[in-house]
């Protein structure tokens, strides 16, 4: 396997940083996911995408707008009519989707090198997420395992709220470095950990 | 101004961006009726009231949407789907099919 390089490292430094000394309310860090897949259903064949999703990962996505699931291992949330993200630790996902999501069902996109995920976690998560996003990050208003469209300044984020207090954030990976200097920067006045 | 997306909810009007009166209808592409492509290219109606708009959900889920906008207080009366999505796609009530 060749050793992806990440395109936070230059920014990425492993320590506590900003005003910790009251301790530490966030932790940043990347996931690293090795498949990062875009699936699209064609209008009406929605249910067999999700169905498909299941043979695949395991997971029952439940029906609905921006409705997601994580096992901590492998995610998935509705990002878009009939559009899903799927996120697995594994290589080859796209393949395996490749297989059993017909042209018939919808399309199947690799976006594993296209995509960085970010997550956030800690009790100040959402605070510092809504100096970014104009979306309710409350816990009513956002399920654990549902996911959201949103944008940063022209900047495309797909987050998906995978605890109580964790979000990943899924970007461009051109734009990554970039989105996480800002995180860093907005999480400094509360202490945060980079692991 | 908020715009409820049937899928995303309400957001900011940042995130839409504006595509058009929603109530022109464009000629078949090979028609040689120059009124009608004159009407098609040229004429709004510009009401002072309900407006029907095309807008797409740029940052957000892209998709495009057809709004009634009063042009005087900007009060969004309702906003679906130009095309139709079905199942998991959308919100239920939001559903527009036509």
């Amino acid at each position: 396997m060749v050793e992806r390089q990440s395109p936070l490292e230059p920014d990425f430094h492993v320590g506590s940083h900003g005003n910790f000394e009251h301790g530490v309310e966030v932790i940043l860090t990347e996931t690293r996911p090795d498949s990062i897949v875009q699936l699209a259903a064609w209008p009406g064949e929605e249910k067999m995408l999700i169905a498909a999703i299941r043979t695949v990962t395991g997971l029952a996505l439940p029906d609905g707008a921006g409705a997601g699931v994580s096992d901590g291992v492998k995610s998935a949330f509705g990002f878009a009519p009939g559009k899903f993200i799927v996120a697995g630790e594994a290589e080859g996902l796209a393949d395996a989707f490749a297989k059993v999501v017909t042209p018939v069902i919808g399309t199947v996109t690799d976006i594993s090198h296209g995509r960085t995920a970010i997550r956030i976690a800690g009790p100040k998560a959402e605070w510092v997420l809504s100096k970014f996003f104009a979306i309710d990050f409350a816990l009513t208003a956002f399920a654990v395992g549902a996911g959201r469209s949103t944008v940063h300044h022209d900047i495309f984020a797909q987050i998906q709220r995978t605890g109580t207090d964790q979000f990943d954030i899924y970007v461009f990976r051109s734009f990554a470095r970039s989105v996480w200097k800002a995180l860093c920067r907005a999480s400094e006045e509360v202490g945060y950990d980079v692991q | 101004m908020l715009i409820t997306c049937p899928y995303c909810g309400p957001r900011d009007v940042i995130e839409f961006t504006y595509q058009g009166d929603g109530n022109r209808a464009r000629p078949e592409p090979a028609s040689q009726n120059f009124e009608a492509w004159n009407a098609y290219v040229y004429d709004r109606l510009n009401p002072a009231g309900d407006h029907n708009e095309i807008w797409q959900h740029s940052g957000g889920c892209r998709a495009h949407l057809r709004v009634v906008r009063n042009t005087l207080t900007h009060e969004i009366s309702s906003v679906t789907f130009v095309r139709g999505h079905h199942g998991s796609a959308s919100r239920p009530e939001a559903e527009d099919r036509s």
